[in-house]
């Protein structure tokens, strides 16, 4: 066996017992000055580094960057500690990794219900659901164009096309995701669904991964959009309902991903975010809930770039800014309230169609960079994203990721790892300063309700994009395969795209209009009128009226319609 | 035909996908290239695409597809037959995946262009098919 080290190999010799006291040692900043003056002579010229956020990268960072006074402790605080940079649960990933939920979507609810049991069986432990953009944009199946139809999504529609996709599923212990935006008719069908299977509501938890309006105004424009004050009240609503009857469901999702993966840069997503988080909590108040009775069941859902620091720094600074917030400014005292708990899911917009298997070490880093900063729950891209919707085989290499990050790789042996480096605790407090300066500029137009309604968000993001666009195209930003390292490929290797059986699909849509037929149509004509009456009734629950109408087999397009009648439909601004 | 000629798009969306950023990213491309672009939000309906075609009688017409609408272009393109637009310009940008851009070039669309294609490239190009689109009208 090897002797152990003797730390005196390392010490200069000596005389005999006296002590080494070098009186010629440089102080710190003389070290640096030293060091600042060789690095300009050897690296010349230097193009200035900006990250995604336009933060000017240093080539190091010292304790000189952190000096030493203020009061770091209450800056970071520990793991489960006000203000949560370090994390928002004493355990973290130590205690619980993370929830590994893939978003799938595809076909019909039969088809996707063995998609679902399939991920599940492979690690999987949560539900996600995508429907398809027809239900997305309001319509049923028998109003779409087939060629569409269950090509991003499943075809829910109803009640019984819930239960037949969530088959298998004990609602009562699973956690189901629903890509459900307002009027939130897939979480009826879910509850309608477990009604049916005895399922006590008390029990069901999972998240209206949608709920954020704002968001889709700004840069989403996938959903079906009620005019922004109807959207805004049915909001109100549905965490009303959901605080009341289903405890354990997570209404409220603020999301900064479409944001991002519509060009706002990583600092101002947080902000927008942040600052839609503030807007609906203050619309909650404004109708007498307390902040502690609604804030518990507030979750983020955050794109997650390949810049990794700069990712990493994003969410320690969101935590510390939504824990202030939450306390100071909406006067919530349950730590629950505190929490920022949040979704990640790997961005798309940093993948490329160019060597698309490179992907796969892209949303690696991009993983990486998440479960650094804490993250609740993860969704890692397919590598085939950039070519098509994602095939089974992308599905799994995207899960077999998770795992070897998870369970290979020794990632979450310790808490907030990249804590106290200078350059990540720098980079945190620039962040947080920049988000806090992009909110500052939202409250000083209004608040984002006013903000978006005005276009001044979805101008910002517009111009953040083509900023980036140009950096790509100007070569400042390298994208590997796509303005670097081009080669010529062979596309016929690429996985051939599985589109919906046509004849499956159109079964689907005549099963649907034989249900429709079939129903007791004075009782859904009844939950109709009183859906739409309660649209301009503000003391009724226009959330509670969607749940009875999907109980008595309404469809979705039939409650969409209704409320665009009521409420009137949201137009996309043109703005470019 | 003169120096100053200046090309007129339609930049737009069909079908149920609203993620917009490509279409204004090169709907602003376009426009700072010193075109005439006619933009829309997303959604719109093929006979409103067709009218609008018409009524601002542009040499090209912009598709921005992300989640497979473009499986309905075909349809586009026999809706432009119809209503007499046979010689304008269709290209295609998004994301489509390789086996069916031969469906789409059979179907008639001029270009598709892919992520990671240049905002110059496809100014260029659209330039060069606006200036073919006008050739083959002026000797119509």
């Amino acid at each position: 066996m090897n002797k152990p080290l003797d730390p005196s190999v390392l010490a200069p010799a000596t005389a005999q017992g006296a002590t080494v006291m070098p009186n010629d040692a440089p102080t710190d900043a003389q070290a640096l000055a030293a060091w600042q003056q060789e690095y300009a002579a050897q690296i010349g010229t230097e193009r200035p580094v900006h990250n995604r956020s336009g933060i000017p990268i240093k080539p190091i960072y010292t304790e000189a960057d952190r000096p030493a006074g203020g009061d770091r402790s209450a800056e970071l605080g520990l793991p489960g500690q006000m203000p949560y940079t370090r994390g928002i649960y004493p355990t973290m990933h130590r205690g619980r990794t993370w929830t590994q939920r893939q978003l799938i979507g595809l076909g019909t609810p039969a088809e996707y219900n063995q998609r679902l049991l399939g991920v599940m069986a492979q690690g999987a432990n949560a539900v996600s659901l995508i429907p398809c953009n027809s239900v997305f944009r309001g319509y049923d199946a028998d109003e779409s164009h087939i060629e569409l139809l269950g090509t991003c999504g499943t075809v829910v529609n109803t009640a019984p096309h819930m239960d037949v996709a969530l088959g298998g599923v004990d609602l009562g212990r699973t956690s189901c995701a629903m890509n459900d935006p307002s009027p939130f008719t897939l979480l009826a069908f879910m509850l309608a669904t477990a009604k049916k299977r005895g399922t006590d509501w008390r029990l069901i938890s999972g998240t209206s991964n949608q709920s954020d309006y704002l968001s889709h105004y700004v840069a989403n424009h996938m959903f079906f959009r009620i005019a922004l004050p109807g959207a805004r009240r049915i909001l109100g609503d549905h965490i009303e309902f959901c605080n009341q009857h289903v405890p354990k469901w997570n209404p409220m999702s603020v999301v900064g991903q479409h944001m991002q993966q519509a060009g706002a840069t990583p600092a101002e997503a947080v902000a927008f975010t942040l600052s839609t988080a503030v807007q609906n909590a203050e619309d909650c108040i404004a109708r007498g809930m307390d902040p502690d009775s609604f804030l518990p069941r507030f979750t983020f859902f955050f794109d997650i770039s390949i810049s990794f620091f700069e990712e990493v720094a994003k969410f320690r600074a969101a935590r510390r800014i939504w824990a202030r917030l939450t306390k100071e400014r909406l006067g919530a005292k349950d730590p629950r309230s505190w929490r920022f708990k949040f979704h990640g899911q790997t961005s798309g917009v940093d993948l490329t169609r160019q060597q698309p298997m490179n992907n796969i070490a892209r949303v690696t880093v991009q993983a990486m960079a998440g479960i650094f900063g804490g993250l609740q729950s993860l969704h890692t891209d397919a590598w085939d994203e950039a070519l098509s919707c994602p095939s089974e085989n992308g599905a799994r290499i995207a899960i077999a990721t998770q795992n070897i990050l998870r369970e290979e790789s020794h990632l979450t042996d310790v808490i907030d790892p990249l804590g106290g480096s200078w350059y990540v605790e720098t980079l945190t407090d620039q962040m947080e300063a920049e988000i806090l300066r992009v909110m500052g500029q939202v409250d000083q137009a209004g608040g984002m309700y006013k903000a978006v309604e005005s276009g001044l968000v979805q101008r910002m993001v517009g111009e953040s994009a083509r900023r980036f666009q140009q950096q790509v195209d100007d070569g400042e930003q390298t994208v590997v395969g796509v303005n670097a390292y081009q080669v010529e490929e062979d596309r016929s290797a690429r996985p051939i795209n599985v589109r919906p059986d046509r004849a499956t699909m159109q079964a689907h849509v005549d099963d649907l209009r034989a249900f429709k037929a079939a129903r007791p149509a004075a009782e859904v004509q009844r939950a109709l009128d009183a859906l739409a009456r309660a649209a301009h009734d503000a003391k009724d629950n226009v959330f509670g009226r969607v749940v009875e109408a999907a109980e008595a087999g309404c469809t979705h397009g039939e409650i969409c319609a209704t409320l665009r009648r009521e409420l009137g439909f949201g137009h996309v601004q043109a703005i470019v | 035909m003169s120096e100053r000629f200046i090309p007129k798009v339609l930049v737009t969306k069909i079908g149920f996908d609203g993620h917009d950023r490509g279409s204004r990213v090169v709907a602003a491309a376009l426009r700072d290239a010193g075109m005439e672009v006619i933009y829309t939000p997303p959604w719109q309906e093929i006979a409103a695409v067709v009218k609008l075609a018409t009524e601002e009688d542009v040499d090209v017409i912009g598709i921005s597809s992300l989640a497979t609408d473009h499986l309905i272009v075909p349809k586009l393109m026999d809706a432009l037959r119809a209503g007499g637009l046979g010689d304008v310009a269709v290209i295609v940008g998004g994301i489509v995946p390789d086996e069916d851009e031969p469906m789409l070039l059979e179907a008639g669309v001029a270009r598709v262009f892919h992520p990671g294609s240049p905002l110059p490239e496809i100014a260029e190009a659209v330039r060069g098919l606006a200036r073919d689109v006008r050739a083959r009208r002026a000797t119509a």
